[in-house]
């Protein structure tokens, strides 16, 4: 349901780009997603097949571009890279993580015709 | 919902919107908005011209966050209560955590203090009938398949609430430790309940609420005799997840530890009155 949401986001972004750029169709969407952003990839996929029926993005295929997660460790304050959320720290072995980044969702670029 | 033109199937209870949804999901925006939003209209535009010379692919670099329209509400939002000194609250917790029973002793231990509630369900007005029962106006936003309150429903219930000079706005969110941590209402904070019957793995379980949170209320603290719980493993696993996360254990059903929680309060909305004065 939530995925579902961010593409009637992506739709909205598409639209608004497609009045000022004027485009035709969009063929591609590139989408960054952070390690961390809580983004089901598949219900995404199902979810953008459905919402961009009707719109310049009909057809278009959506391209998922995988961001790392990073956190700041609280133990020895350095800021690491960890695949998993909950994963202790890669340098000192602590497992109070912050993360300060992963969480992105964000349309990088469309190709349009 | 539908982010489109932002109203989605969400209701605001006892508030006409005076335009009818008669939309269908293929998103042709033919209605007519009865609200400040009337230019978001679709399929009007360049989409079905036919531009000559245009055949060739080309790339159009964006880099707009997914959320930014939700973003843009939510800082419209932020920008009135920081008008006001108002100091907004959003609750999440899973559903039966005891968030509306625990906002109703607040708002009676708050007396006089000005205040309003924002309360989110997918369905009834029970909530925000328990609310107003306690003489605090209240306003019922359902969300109809909604998992979540966004940034857009919120702002309108603020209008129609008129909220008062440095006052506490509580907005209780739809039950739900998923959606509500990724949409920003322009709250000042989150504060997550957590009761101690959900299990001591819950934040580990749904980390992005607690990681989202500011505080979190360690609810029905009197069961836990019998639940056979480890409070300060509860409290471990908040921090494993959110290192700078406050907690304070509570109890609305005997009132343990709610002097913690409406000191945190009200040092909380003196702090953002002060910010205020000073700008």
């Amino acid at each position: 349901m939530h995925e579902m949401s961010l593409c009637e986001g992506i739709r909205t972004v598409i639209e608004d780009q497609a009045r000022s750029h004027d485009i035709k169709a969009v063929r591609r969407v590139r989408v960054e997603i952070g390690r961390f952003s809580g983004v089901e990839k598949s219900a995404l996929e199902f979810a953008f097949d459905v919402v961009m029926r009707g719109s310049v993005a009909q057809g278009a295929t959506l391209e998922m571009i995988d961001m790392p997660g990073r956190a700041m460790c609280y133990d020895c304050m350095h800021e690491v890279e960890i695949d998993d959320r909950l994963a202790p720290c890669p340098d000192c072995g602590g497992g109070k993580l912050m993360p300060v980044a992963g969480d992105e969702l964000r349309i990088k670029d469309l190709e349009v015709i | 919902m539908c982010t489109v033109c932002g109203c989605g199937d969400a209701k605001l209870e006892g508030h006409d919107h005076g335009h009818s949804h008669a939309h269908t999901h293929t998103h042709d925006h033919g209605h007519d908005h009865g609200h400040h939003h009337h230019d978001m209209h679709f399929g009007t535009g360049p989409a079905g011209v036919e531009v000559p010379g245009m055949s060739q692919e080309r790339l159009i670099e964006i880099e707009t966050g997914i959320m930014a329209k939700n973003d843009r509400y939510a800082d419209a939002n932020r920008a009135v209560l920081a008008g006001l000194g108002a100091f907004a609250v959003n609750l999440v917790s899973s559903p039966g955590s005891g968030k509306t029973t625990l906002l109703c002793k607040t708002i009676e231990a708050l007396g006089d203090q000005p205040l309003a509630v924002i309360e989110g369900d997918q369905q009834t007005t029970n909530d925000a009938d328990r609310i107003r029962a306690t003489g605090a106006p209240a306003i019922q936003v359902n969300t109809g398949k909604g998992c979540h309150l966004d940034g857009h429903m919120v702002g309108h219930a603020m209008e129609h609430l008129k909220l008062a000079q440095n006052s506490f706005l509580f907005i209780e969110n739809v039950g739900n430790l998923v959606c509500p941590a990724g949409f920003d209402l322009g709250e000042d904070c989150k504060v997550a309940i957590l009761s101690v019957t959900e299990g001591e793995d819950k934040p580990l379980k749904y980390p992005d609420m607690f990681t989202a949170s500011r505080l979190a209320l360690l609810n029905k603290v009197d069961l836990a005799p019998y639940c056979d719980v480890d409070l300060d493993l509860y409290e471990a696993n908040l921090r494993r997840v959110n290192p700078g996360i406050e907690v304070i254990r509570v109890s609305a059903r005997t009132g343990e530890g709610m002097d913690s929680w409406l000191n945190w309060l009200t040092g909380s909305l003196t702090r953002k009155t002060a910010r205020t004065a000073a700008e």
